[in-house]
């Protein structure tokens, strides 16, 4: 109930205050951890990007503005939005493939539902790289694949697919189709079933009820889906390095290699930190998004 | 009944895995009648409901509304709309998107949808709640939102699954009268289902008492109170003290108490219970020839009071009622004399004389005593119990 008076007597005020710090003890181990790995290393990147670069990393305490002046060179601007470009269509098909899987899910019967989502999560117990470098040796000229398209007689040329944009939105799939699955599952799975019973009982098909409860019903599980895609999707740059062969750069490797390769620090923490507005932006939209759908729009 | 029936259901059998939830279940439902299915959760109430909506499928038999079987058609076309015991509002849809839904769904045109929508909020009185959200509205109101619903559609049978366990006290007694209005009114067919005696008795024209998934009887809550067909009707039905024995020419010989005469069409010597309703037993200091006991307790429900009376030689205590209150107090040593008694079969294979009997009831008044606690505080267990 949000039925808060506007103007509270100061005992109220004093109550809602200790009512604040009963749980401090509770917040207070998370948010230590937050300040000191999330907050002061943002706010370390935030302070390098008004500086210049040291000659060899680091930085020189003179005040610029000229990394983010930088940002909008062709170049970054392109990698910026080839990053969106690709993560959106990994997004996109992780969604498609993504949906029916975890419907079907849904629908099992609950002990092989539990097999299922074993199923969903059994990749994750291998180590990322090494499930990179499973889908090299795939997609080589050499590679499985190929010796299987080959063997069938479907080409006579091995198709160069390693190296290639789609190798990487193939990867990025493989890596995060699990996290689309698993927060659309957890929303379809506690639909009332009585709701799409509503529906049927009140003359929809199958497929109007599908369309108009069960879908807009489940939209806010797509959403964090989504989000849980793209956002690693958007900022990985070990499948663009590996399946992609460094050819196709996105922002992850193009932080990367500021810091790495180019040495130029503030420029690299100016990348990095557009990259978590950029994401944080996304954040913001989905879960106000995600409340209107639930709720309903505001009252009054 | 004199004219066709709304609705025939003709030995709809259902069966779960190795059990049968109905066993040949045959009743016809007339036009225009508030007809309910009274039971006890498991009783087969709510698969007979859901069997004639299409969620189930029944094993064998025929579900006919005017003429048409239901059963080879898919549950979106049939002619039958349901308000569910959850209300299974669309949580996403204003009051007026909900109760629009099935007219959508049906290809009518928006202005007729507006028109329609707008008349059914007036009769269920909603129409100040037109944009809400399911979420934001009270469990009375979300009833009347499910109601409209159901009704718009025009439907020639509306199924009401448990349409009254969900709300407190104070509301349902509105709301019950609210759904005799509106029968009347907009003049449909109710088919309620439900485990509350007092509400079936209250609301329906007929009620049909089911029993692991038999029909136990079908009859006019006057006949089934004043005439139950079987003992787990005797019992179910209103308040009782159920004496078993076994039946003579003029009514049950009951062990330990001698003959108590009842009307009946029984055979003699076969196992047999009398019923005899609390007001139909008269207790007091004065009264003679009958019973000696004790008074156990006394409830004073207002317009009537219960008496409680132990009886030796009797497994449980006898209830009666009076009008108004009692002057008697626990402890008083008083006469017990029985008046009208109706006998009904007992299963043989229960022993002549089990305690359990009048102590159910027992609890049946104590339950109507304090009943707004109880009613709020056993709701979602009830209907935990039903959709199970």
């Amino acid at each position: 109930m949000t039925t808060t008076t506007p103007q509270a007597t100061p005992a109220v005020r004093a109550h809602r205050a200790r009512r604040g710090l009963a749980a401090a003890p509770f917040l207070a181990p998370g948010m230590l951890f937050l300040i000191v790995f999330m907050a002061i290393p943002v706010g370390l990147l935030a302070f390098y990007t008004f500086f210049k670069r040291g000659r060899f990393g680091g930085l020189v305490f003179e005040f610029t503005l000229d990394n983010w002046a930088k940002l909008a060179e062709p170049l970054y601007v392109g990698v910026i939005l080839q990053s969106i470009g690709l993560a959106l269509v990994v997004t996109l098909l992780a969604l498609l493939l993504g949906y029916p899987m975890a419907y079907a899910i849904a629908g099992l019967s609950p002990k092989w539902r539990t097999v299922a989502l074993v199923a969903v999560v059994l990749p994750f117990w291998t180590n990322f790289l090494i499930r990179t470098y499973a889908w090299i040796l795939l997609l080589n000229n050499a590679g499985f694949v190929n010796q299987w398209l080959q063997a069938i007689g479907l080409t006579d040329e091995p198709i160069s697919m390693l190296y290639t944009p789609q190798a990487i939105v193939v990867g990025l799939l493989y890596m995060y189709l699990p996290l689309m699955v698993l927060p659309l599952y957890a929303s379809l799975q506690q639909l009332d079933p009585s709701l799409r019973e509503a529906a049927t009982n009140l003359g929809a098909s199958p497929w109007r009820a599908f369309r108009t409860v069960t879908l807009p019903l489940s939209l806010p599980g797509a959403l964090t889906g989504c989000i849980f895609v793209f956002v690693p999707a958007m900022s990985n740059f070990v499948i663009p390095e590996l399946i992609g062969g460094g050819k196709t750069v996105m922002v992850g490797n193009l932080v990367r290699d500021q810091f790495y390769e180019a040495r130029d620090w503030p420029f690299g923490a100016t990348l990095a930190l557009v990259l978590t507005m950029l994401l944080v932006v996304v954040i913001v939209i989905q879960a106000a998004v995600s409340r209107r759908i639930t709720e309903g729009p505001r009252r009054g | 009944m004199t004219a066709e029936p709304l609705l025939r259901v003709d030995g709809v059998r259902a069966v779960y895995g190795d059990t049968v939830a109905l066993h040949d279940i045959s009743l016809d439902i007339a036009h225009n009648e508030f007809f309910a299915l009274l039971g006890p959760s498991g009783c087969g109430k709510t698969t007979l409901l859901r069997s004639i909506a299409g969620f189930e499928t029944p094993a064998a038999g025929r579900i006919i509304v005017d003429g048409i079987d239901l059963l080879p058609l898919p549950a979106h076309k049939r002619p039958v709309n349901m308000m569910f015991q959850s209300y299974a509002l669309f949580p996403h849809l204003s009051v007026e998107r909900n109760i629009a839904y099935g007219l959508e769904a049906e290809g009518v045109g928006r202005a007729e949808i507006r028109t329609r929508v707008g008349e059914v909020m007036e009769v269920v009185r909603l129409g100040h709640l037109a944009k809400r959200r399911p979420s934001q509205l009270s469990g009375g109101q979300r009833q009347r939102v499910a109601l409209a619903r159901a009704i718009v559609k025009r439907p020639k049978l509306l199924l009401l699954d448990e349409p009254l366990s969900a709300l407190d006290r104070q509301v349902r007694a509105s709301m019950q009268l609210e759904l005799k209005r509106l029968q009347h009114e907009v003049g449909l067919t109710f088919v309620v289902v439900t485990h509350d005696q007092e509400e079936a008795m209250s609301m329906a024209d007929r009620i049909a008492v089911l029993n692991e998934g038999r029909l136990e009887q079908l009859a006019t809550p006057q006949e089934l109170y004043a005439d139950p067909g079987s003992r787990f009707v005797a019992a179910f039905i209103g308040t009782a003290n159920l004496l078993d024995g076994d039946a003579t020419a003029e009514g049950v010989a009951v062990p330990g108490m001698g003959l108590v005469p009842a009307a009946h069409s029984l055979d003699v010597g076969s196992p047999a219970t009398a019923v005899v309703r609390p007001e139909d037993v008269t207790v007091g200091t004065e009264v003679s020839g009958g019973l000696r006991g004790t008074v156990v307790d006394t409830y004073f429900l207002g317009g009537a009071s219960t008496i409680s009376v132990e009886v030796p030689g009797l497994p449980a205590p006898l209830l009666a009622s009076v009008h108004g209150a009692t002057r008697l107090a626990r402890g008083a040593e008083v006469g017990v004399t029985f008046g009208r008694a109706t006998a009904v079969p007992r299963d043989p294979s229960q022993p002549p004389s089990f305690g359990t009997t009048v102590p159910t009831t027992a609890i049946t008044v104590t339950d109507g005593a304090d009943a707004p606690d109880a009613a709020e505080a056993s709701a979602p267990t009830r209907s935990q119990d039903v959709s199970a």
